[in-house]
């Protein structure tokens, strides 16, 4: 059998699902949620990476080295307001986070 | 070719289940584990894919960096995990809804994608390059503005990420070097008549 385009573009779509239905899933637990937003990320830097070698440009492969800086960026941002968070509230529940209610 | 099918649906179908496994565990420092062991099945998938260098990337920067991060957050604040887990059960109807919708849509175009019948050759550039130097090529030159874009978001991230956590404790003595530099003999030594065989 041979591996085709088709089968990573099916690997990312069920990987992206499985990140948008964990969002939902752990919609109380943030560090849950930026692990799944990191999936997504990673299913579309698979897409990326499928087509540029199923094309044969290297464009691809340079954009998902951008995602993944841009990625790596987002989670030490994420984590680190996170922390802050956590030592002004002592709580990181998404429920609790409503400051800004009026 | 046979050899690269089984791998791939041995890399897929791990990555799928530690997916899974990282929305579905109980124990947050269990869903990092999980999400460790989908990135290193992703890279094999790049390996696969003929993009070495991005899978190298990928076990340096997310199993080296982001993932321990996320560890070390886990480890560090003191929450009551099992009481954010409520509700998994509740909101798995809507989640399983709103993700057949997406898988729909992605499948919808994964499917409906008219790509030409050759599989999918590993990309050997040209010239006999490998891909880190192909890649490198590439980077440095046509798209070097960018690069040094990744590099300014990296340097945004680091300081934004010191600036958000670093907090001083007040009752802490620290080094001043602008008040030990200005220091001079005039703020700094007095000279005194000391009379003799008499104390100060």
């Amino acid at each position: 059998m041979v591996i085709g385009l088709t089968h990573y573009l099916t690997l990312a779509a069920i990987l992206f699902t499985i990140g948008v239905a964990g969002i939902i899933l752990n919609h109380k637990n943030i560090i849950v949620i930026l692990m799944s937003v990191e999936l997504i990320l990673l299913a579309v830097n698979i897409n990326l990476v499928a087509f540029s070698t199923h094309s044969g440009d290297l464009t691809g492969q340079v954009f998902a080295l951008l995602i993944l800086t841009v990625a790596a960026a987002e989670a030490a941002i994420g984590l680190a307001v996170l922390v802050a968070y956590y030592r002004n509230r002592g709580s990181i529940a998404v429920d609790d986070i409503n400051a800004l209610k009026g | 070719m046979q050899a690269e099918a089984v791998f791939f649906w041995i890399f897929s179908t791990v990555l799928v289940a530690s997916a899974l496994a990282v929305i579905a565990a109980r124990n947050p420092v269990h869903s990092v584990l999980f999400l460790i062991l989908a990135f290193v099945n992703a890279a094999g998938l790049f390996l696969l894919m003929g993009a070495e260098f991005l899978g190298m990337i990928l076990v340096v920067v997310y199993v080296g960096a982001v993932a321990v991060l996320f560890l070390f957050v886990v480890m560090l604040l003191d929450v009551d995990f099992a009481e954010l887990k409520q509700g998994f059960v509740r909101y798995l109807p809507v989640g399983a809804l709103i993700a057949l919708f997406v898988a729909g849509e992605l499948g919808y175009v994964a499917f409906g994608w008219n790509a030409s019948p050759e599989p999918a050759a590993a990309a050997t550039p040209v010239g006999g390059l490998s891909n880190t130097a192909a890649l490198g090529r590439v980077l440095y030159t046509h798209y070097f503005y960018f690069f040094q874009a990744a590099g300014m978001i990296l340097l945004t991230a680091m300081v934004g990420a010191i600036v958000l956590t670093l907090r001083h404790k007040p009752g802490v003595k620290r080094q001043s070097i602008a008040a030990q530099v200005a220091r001079d003999p005039a703020s700094s030594v007095e000279l005194r008549k000391v009379a003799s065989r008499a104390g100060l």
